[in-house]
């Protein structure tokens, strides 16, 4: 068993293909990272809403095939605008096998909200800190350590432009992938009367879903009123259990 | 919530800077312009208004937002 591991992969592993879905606020330079990536050309510009569906491309590194889903940019994952929407929808129910966040490094305040929302939804995530060259230049120190640390996931400075750092990027994704990297996201902590209403709401609610959706997350739509989520619950381990049913207990609970 | 004598965004002229105080409105539009940047403590430069003075451009946490002056009012600033 240990001298197989070792083995370069075959079979299954080979042929298997990982999604990777690309997110981040716009004008980051995510269609950027995208073609460096995946040495497509695909449109890149400076206003909001050019990615308005999302794109797709392939590449291959280290014995495995990659699909890179380049997602439009959003400042948030609440589902109030179409793009936003389809940018949740696929973070969370497409199921991607790691999300790849890439952020401005020189405004990191504003992009590490939607990062803090991913890391809500899944734990499988690797932030790409790009613009490194800009910052530099603007006279901004980016501590990408203390990021990694802060965040509990790995983190990697890019300049795509000139394809600084992307040879490294590719390296973090395989060994994500490969389950060689284990993270522990940094968790927003909400006041302690909401904090109760999220345990008490997943608890009820882990039964229901499938063992993909975050109870923690779904908690939290539930509580501001975003029923979306509730028609992703399987019928399979419940069948008496309607979203219809459920929307009415959860509004009970919130009474 | 009602604060006497308290400025909101649309108070400060083109140019200038005021710092986030509170956000009135509540629900989805809230957490928009929270999402946006507009949380209490940060810094919002008046970049240029529209011809027709609706909507004002705002420098935000290094992007520049559109917000519609109805939006705008319901941000309270002050100008320390």
């Amino acid at each position: 068993m240990i001298k197989t591991a070792s083995l370069p992969v075959h079979g299954q592993e080979a042929t298997k293909n990982f999604v990777i879905a690309l997110a981040g606020n716009p004008n980051v330079g995510k269609s950027t990272v995208f073609n460096r990536l995946t040495g497509l050309k695909q449109h890149t510009g400076n206003w909001p809403g050019k990615t308005v569906t999302r794109a797709e491309g392939t590449f291959f590194h280290r014995n495995r095939h990659y699909t890179l889903v380049d997602l439009p940019g959003t400042y948030s994952l609440h589902a109030s605008s179409t793009d936003e929407q389809v940018a949740r929808d696929f973070i969370c129910f497409a199921r991607p096998d790691l999300t790849l966040v890439v952020c401005d490094a020189t405004c990191l305040e504003r992009n590490l909200n939607l990062v803090l929302q991913i890391l809500e939804i899944t734990d499988r995530v690797v932030l790409c800190v790009n613009l490194m060259d800009e910052a530099k230049r603007k006279g901004f120190r980016v501590d990408i350590d203390m990021l990694t640390h802060k965040l509990g996931i790995p983190v990697v400075g890019t300049a795509a432009r000139s394809g600084r750092g992307l040879s490294r990027l590719k390296n973090v994704l395989d060994d994500m992938v490969a389950g060689k990297i284990v993270t522990t996201p940094q968790q927003v902590v909400y006041d302690p009367e909401l904090e109760t209403s999220i345990n008490e709401i997943a608890k009820r609610l882990t039964p229901y879903l499938p063992d993909w959706i975050n109870s923690r997350w779904a908690a939290l739509r539930l509580l501001e009123r975003d029923y979306s989520v509730l028609d992703h619950i399987t019928d399979n381990k419940n069948k008496n259990y309607s979203p219809r049913i459920l929307k009415k207990e959860v509004a009970l609970c919130l009474q | 919530m009602v604060i006497p004598n308290s400025l909101s965004l649309i108070d400060i002229p083109v140019g200038d800077s005021a710092r986030v105080v509170n956000i009135l409105t509540i629900g989805a539009n809230r957490r928009r312009l929270l999402d946006l940047g507009l949380v209490p403590g940060s810094r919002v430069e008046v970049i240029r208004r529209s011809p027709a003075g609706n909507p004002t451009a705002y420098l935000i946490k290094g992007t520049l937002i559109a917000l519609r002056n109805e939006d705008a009012r319901q941000i309270l600033v002050d100008t320390n």
